[in-house]
């Protein structure tokens, strides 16, 4: 299991604690939001880095007014088919301004990475060596894109008048 | 038309590179069926019945010679001669192999088409009105428009996994030929009092199990705003729409449930965010796409339609076909033109690769090399002079292509159904086979007169049964084919859903529905002037029912 942020391969410091019993003492982690609403004094005491999972059915209205407290959000995909966190991405990105990770987690298809890259998605789970190398493949798959975002990426529009 | 430039060239190069791999991975094994089957979905290709099926996208219905003689080799060298044009505007291959398609798609990339989701739950075709820039009562050209939601809907990275497929379809005339009320969203061009153009947006509307009409979703966009407002609903869909029953899933369901003034405070609110972004469109990209849809060099004629009614007084059948398949241009001294491809002799929307090589050329000779394709799985060309009209009759007619029935009750829309599909309960092609050879008399069919009639082999309406005139449903009981009737579905303007008569009917007994249908509307009708719908809509269902069933 690896982690790539930002295009590259990096070290993940956050344990997700959605299925352990009780929280480490020390080390950032990824808590739920649940655990967020219900700890979150004792989360903020902790004095560690805080990630947050948003299920596909938790929109980020839920944690507009506590965005400053995390230093990443990990976006729930329960099945590939649920595209609703392509919007949640964008809804963080565009109109809270949430500049931190925000990663994706769960049944995600390589084609799908540079979707979610363009919707400000910058940190996946990878699996195995095999599937780094192929990431590194479907990551180039496409040099041009025709939908404005705010990924920074130069869209075909943009090359038509430049 | 459009034409591809350097980037879309490139980008259409990245996918058939990125396909040809996916494919690769799954025939060495490395990729399971249900790994591969959403990557092959999202480019057009279905498992079918007997084979994989491949729907590659017409753009809103426009073509050139090129792309069509394209389109006839691809039939020939990788199907079995022939193609399927679809109620979408689209063209299906029905018999095409998992190995050859990376050379397929890459044949289909140099004529600068693609299957890029024409299937999925994405943002499919943007489908148009086939008289589009030519006829004579249009208010603006809807293809430039339907160019710039192509661009912004293909490989659109927020809106590839919606709850369901996505639908949309413009209008720029008062006369509804694209169906637009029955689609996810349709946007309708026309003039303010100021004289300015905007869009009427509906929302909501669609056909399958739950058949609804678009609702007004807001009465006044200007063009800039397009493409954020599509983005601002299509992103409170991908938010709220239901992804639990896929039956419950499209727009038209969460619009419903939601109520429409709510939804539209929704999407307001969304809107009001990502207006001033780079969504917005200004003037000069919209002249630029705009003059890619210049009007053909049209030379200065007189009219001559007199000349040509002189013709038909000459030639009953050149008469019929005149009355039937031509539509009144917006330059004086030409002519609409539609190719039927509903002839007895081959299934609603088939054409063959020599049909297609033959349409080609006729293009090239009469309609400044280019075609449409419409809704009703016919072909179009919009730009004949009138004075080659005759001439171009005769062609058509010695390629079989020029039954004079566009608009009758023998131009029947009928998908492919169980001859060919997978979902299908009941066959589709033979009963069409069978109504249109019941009328084959050309003066029965003229007096019957403006009438549609629209067959589904199943629920899920592709054969857009609902919004027929004359709408009729396959159903499988206890291992029989039956055939449901509606009346009174209309899917232009004054969009309608048909009500249903009562039980229906076996396959031997269709014809003579039909015919018995038929019977009751010219005893009822006022006059030869009042159109079966209208008939309808006055009398009611009552003499229909009695027709069908007896008086009790």
């Amino acid at each position: 299991m690896a982690l790539i942020k930002d295009g590259v391969e990096a070290k993940d410091s956050f344990v997700n604690t959605s299925h352990l019993d009780t929280l480490p003492a020390s080390g950032d982690i990824i808590v739920s939001l649940d655990q967020w609403n219900e700890q979150r004094d004792a989360l903020l005491a902790r004095g560690t880095q805080l990630g947050v999972t948003l299920k596909s059915d938790q929109h980020p209205d839920s944690i507009a007014d506590d965005l400053q407290h995390f230093a990443l959000v990990a976006l729930e995909f329960p099945a590939f088919t649920d595209g609703r966190a392509y919007s949640y991405a964008r809804i963080l990105r565009d109109q809270y301004g949430f500049a931190k990770e925000l990663r994706a987690v769960g049944d995600v298809l390589l084609e799908q990475l540079l979707y979610m890259n363009r919707v400000g998605i910058n940190a996946f789970d990878i699996l195995g060596d095999n599937d780094l190398e192929q990431w590194k493949v479907a990551a180039a798959d496409y040099t041009v894109w025709y939908q404005p975002t705010n990924d920074g990426r130069k869209t075909i529009r943009d090359l038509r008048n430049s | 038309m459009y034409r591809y430039d350097e980037f879309d060239h490139t980008f259409m190069a990245e996918r058939v590179a990125q396909f040809s791999r996916q494919v690769a991975r799954r025939m060495s094994g490395e990729m399971t069926e249900e790994q591969f089957r959403p990557l092959r979905l999202m480019n057009g290709l279905y498992l079918q019945l007997h084979a994989y099926m491949l729907r590659v996208n017409v753009p809103y219905g426009s073509l050139s010679s090129t792309q069509l003689r394209g389109l006839a080799e691809i039939a020939r060298k990788y199907d079995r001669n022939y193609g399927h044009f679809t109620t979408r505007q689209n063209i299906q291959y029905n018999w095409v192999k998992l190995d050859e398609m990376p050379a397929l798609l890459g044949d289909l990339a140099k004529i600068e088409m693609h299957g890029i989701q024409s299937s999925g739950n994405c943002i499919r075709n943007t489908t148009s009105d086939q008289y589009a820039g030519a006829s004579a009562d249009e208010i603006e050209d809807p293809r430039v428009y339907c160019e710039i939601i192509r661009q912004w809907s293909t490989l659109h990275p927020e809106f590839s996994y919606l709850p369901r497929k996505f639908k949309i379809a413009v209008t720029g005339a008062p006369k509804d030929r694209a169906a637009v009320a029955l689609h996810d969203i349709g946007l309708r061009l026309y003039h303010n009092a100021e004289g300015k153009t905007g869009f009427e947006v509906l929302v909501g509307g669609g056909q399958g199990r739950t058949p609804v009409i678009a609702k007004t979703i807001r009465k006044w966009l200007e063009p800039e705003d397009m493409l954020s407002y599509l983005e601002a609903i299509v992103r409170v869909y991908n938010l709220w729409g239901r992804r639990d029953n896929k039956y419950k899933a499209r727009i038209k369901i969460l619009v419903n449930a939601t109520g429409i003034d709510e939804f539209r405070n929704q999407v307001d609110a969304e809107w009001d965010k990502i207006k001033d972004t780079k969504l917005q469109l200004d003037a000069e990209e919209i002249e630029r796409i705009r003059a890619y849809f210049a009007s053909p060099a049209y030379e200065t004629l007189p009219d001559y339609s007199a000349e040509l009614i002189a013709h038909g007084e000459q030639n009953s059948a050149f008469k019929a076909w005149l009355a039937s398949n031509t539509a009144a241009h917006k330059v004086t001294g030409y002519l609409i033109v539609n190719l039927s491809l509903k002839s007895p002799k081959q299934p609603p929307g088939d054409i063959t690769s020599e049909q297609m090589l033959a349409t080609a050329d006729l293009a090239d000779h009469y309609n400044f090399g280019e075609l449409r394709v419409n809704h009703r799985q016919n072909l179009t060309f919009t730009d004949v002079r009138q004075v080659d009209v005759y001439e171009l009759w005769q062609k058509l007619a010695a390629l079989d292509l020029a039954t004079p029935n566009i608009g009758k009750v023998s131009d029947i829309i009928a998908c492919p159904g169980l001859d060919y599909c997978a979902l299908a309960n009941a066959r589709s092609i033979p009963i069409a086979e069978r109504i249109q050879q019941r009328f084959e008399d050309i003066d029965r069919l003229h007096d019957v007169g403006e009438l549609s009639l629209n067959i589904s082999g199943c629920m899920n309406a592709c054969g857009h049964h609902h919004v027929g005139n004359i709408g009729i449903l396959g159903v499988e009981k206890k291992g029989q084919e039956y055939y449901q009737f509606t009346l009174g579905g209309s899917s232009t303007e004054d969009a309608a859903l048909g009500d249903r008569t009562g039980p229906g009917f076996s396959t031997d007994e269709v014809v003579n529905a039909v015919d018995r249908i038929l019977s009751t509307y010219i005893e009822q009708r006022d006059d030869v002037e009042e159109t079966f719908l209208e008939t309808y809509r006055r009398v009611g269902m009552a003499p229909f029912k009695e027709a069908l069933y007896g008086a009790n």
